[in-house]
């Protein structure tokens, strides 16, 4: 591999994110599954970096798992999608912040229909008019939230407390990033580095001291393929893809691996615990398993945070392995203490899995 | 009416993603789907090509147009910027106009889908919610998820939702007049029409089988069949 060719091409797949002044909408599967990352982006991006953010309590989804498994026209999805553009314009803003790789991918697609098909937007505001009375500006610039991390990595770096490092060698921890195929598949300009080389998670990883690991199935879909998770008869579409990543990825030995879209964190996840109960196989030497982080969880460890504040105790492959590498003073105690400090019990371990506490 | 071919052509979709296909099999040479099902994009394609209306009928009767994952990962390599999974999308919904789905195992699924997804959007203002994914459903959650789902409040809370409150936030809850809004935005366009369709034609398929059919929930007959029935044809040896 020539790392010069690659970082030349790349630079050519630029893209501007707003500075301040944001629209937050939240996302269906990371709100659910991983409440803590959406907590700690607010916390980042309003506490640390002083950013407007703001946030509708009437927003809604974009209905975009409804649209790719094909139950919720495309007609339908424009309009719900205007429907959250009328309420940023009502509240004077023009940036908007996705939380979701879906959502991105489903307003891009829409913006870039809007331009090719202008009837199709025509008709959405006429739709949007008559079912809610509301009218619209087109977003001056969308960006998914982990393009607001990347462009302020640097920021972060500097006020966080630590770094990508093994603490007991000095070693950078070495890093398998999944970008989620709706970043930047469908419309690369949309995406930092495009879909050739995606940059969002790289630039992340290089600049608080991490490695980046280059493997064969290294943009392989994690496995959702919407309809193919959702119905169960589907899933075994689902996990023959995660699997095969895994395998690929295997000799590499990564320390964890970062994620952009939250159901790629999510099958990453949970497919390997599948995994490791059905065959024996955790991709580890230990059985620990690989932790699979959301870029909000690794930007919250570098800023200092604790690591039950970022919800991390809702992973199934436990992320204690990777915390004592890093150095990070974590009270196991306190994993499955609720707001109040008081015991919640604790989840019954698995099979193979490590699992601590 | 007009042809298939025709309806196909009022998608936006189909005329983006369908230009001049040279057929040489660079989509499914990236595309999961095709590893895993019986199922190749580039055949797809060339035989929406021919424009015949017989052909095209048997891709909406048929299990293959629902093998593939949106993934869209045929979007950035076709070399004539075509993509089929854009094509794929046209086929779905017009299979679902046309009450074609319930012709296939694959396709009977929307029943599930529609049930799962669309209706916790109009219920709920998302497309999943956490008190709805129990292990039962989704067994690969596993014990750490067990014990999240027991105390789904308290974990919220924990980790700074404003679990089922008004007011912005994780998990909060939506207004009523947000859903109105919701359900008039679907009931404008078409999108309450797909779902009482996709309810119709499954109800006539129940029927036809035998099968326990209540027109709602997930945990009647005939869903249960179609989220879990897999006949193990559909793969690659």
């Amino acid at each position: 591999m020539i790392i010069e060719g690659k970082k030349t091409v790349w630079s050519q797949y630029q893209k501007n994110i707003a500075d301040d002044h944001y629209f937050y909408i939240r996302s269906c599967i990371r709100q659910n599954l991983w409440p803590g990352s959406e907590t700690a982006f607010l916390r980042i991006i309003r506490d640390e970096l002083r950013k407007d953010v703001i946030e509708d309590a009437n927003h809604t989804t974009c209905t975009g798992i409804g649209y790719h498994t094909d139950v919720v026209p495309i007609e339908t999805t424009m309009t719900v999608v205007a429907r959250l553009f009328a309420l940023m314009t009502e509240r004077g803003y023009e940036n908007m912040i996705t939380s979701c790789i879906t959502s991105f991918g489903v307003i891009t697609e829409i913006l870039e229909t809007w331009h090719e098909f202008p009837e199709t937007e025509a008709r959405t505001r006429e739709f949007l008019k008559k079912a809610t009375g509301r009218k619209f500006k087109v977003p001056h610039n969308l960006a998914h939230a982990s393009d607001i991390i990347y462009k302020f990595r640097k920021e972060i770096k500097e006020k966080g407390t630590r770094s990508l490092v093994n603490a007991n060698t000095g070693e950078k921890l070495r890093v398998v990033e999944h970008i989620g195929c709706h970043y930047s598949k469908m419309f690369p300009h949309k995406g930092i580095g495009g879909a050739e080389f995606p940059y969002v998670l790289i630039g992340m990883i290089e600049d608080w001291g991490g490695e980046v690991i280059d493997y064969p199935e290294r943009r392989h879909c994690c496995g959702f393929g919407f309809r193919q998770y959702l119905v169960k008869a589907n899933r075994g579409f689902s996990i023959a893809c995660t699997k095969k990543k895994f395998e690929s990825m295997e000799q590499f030995k990564p320390d964890f691996i970062i994620t952009n879209c939250p159901g790629c964190n999510y099958f990453l996840d949970r497919w390997q615990y599948v995994i490791s109960e059905m065959e024996g196989k955790t991709y580890s030497e230990n059985n620990d398993g690989i932790p699979i982080l959301t870029y909000e969880e690794v930007a919250g460890l570098v800023m200092g945070y604790d690591p039950w504040d970022l919800g991390m105790q809702m992973h199934q492959v436990g992320v204690e392995p990777l915390l004592d590498k890093m150095g990070v003073d974590y009270d196991p105690k306190k994993k499955y203490l609720d707001k109040n400090g008081n015991s919640m019990g604790s989840p019954e371990k698995p099979n193979v899995l490590n699992f601590c506490c | 009416m007009g042809t298939l071919y025709e309806r196909l052509m009022e998608d936006v979709r189909f005329k983006e993603g369908l230009k001049a296909c040279i057929n040489c099999g660079t989509c499914t040479a990236i595309c999961p789907a095709a590893e895993f099902y019986n199922y190749e994009p580039r055949s797809i394609v060339d035989m929406i090509q021919l424009k015949d209306d017989d052909r095209i009928k048997e891709l909406l009767t048929g299990d293959e147009i629902w093998y593939c994952g949106e993934c869209m990962s045929c979007k950035t390599r076709c070399p004539r910027g075509n993509a089929p999974g854009l094509v794929i999308m046209a086929l779905r919904s017009l299979s679902q106009d046309l009450g074609y789905f319930i012709e296939s195992e694959k396709g009977r699924q929307q029943l599930a889908l529609k049930r799962m997804i669309a209706e916790t959007i109009l219920e709920m203002g998302y497309c999943v919610h956490a008190s709805h994914m129990n292990l039962e459903k989704f067994p690969e959650q596993g014990p750490m998820w067990d014990w999240v789902h027991d105390h789904l409040p308290e974990v919220m809370d924990r980790l700074g939702a404003n679990y089922q409150e008004e007011g912005p936030g994780i998990l909060r809850k939506i207004s009523d007049e947000a859903l109105g809004e919701l359900n008039r935005i679907f009931e404008v366009t078409g999108g309450m029409d797909r779902l009482k369709r996709i309810e119709r034609y499954s109800r006539v398929k129940a029927k036809d089988e035998g099968a326990d059919f209540q027109g709602k929930g997930t945990d009647e007959g005939y869903f249960n069949k179609v989220f879990t029935e897999n006949s193990q044809k559909h793969t690659r040896e």
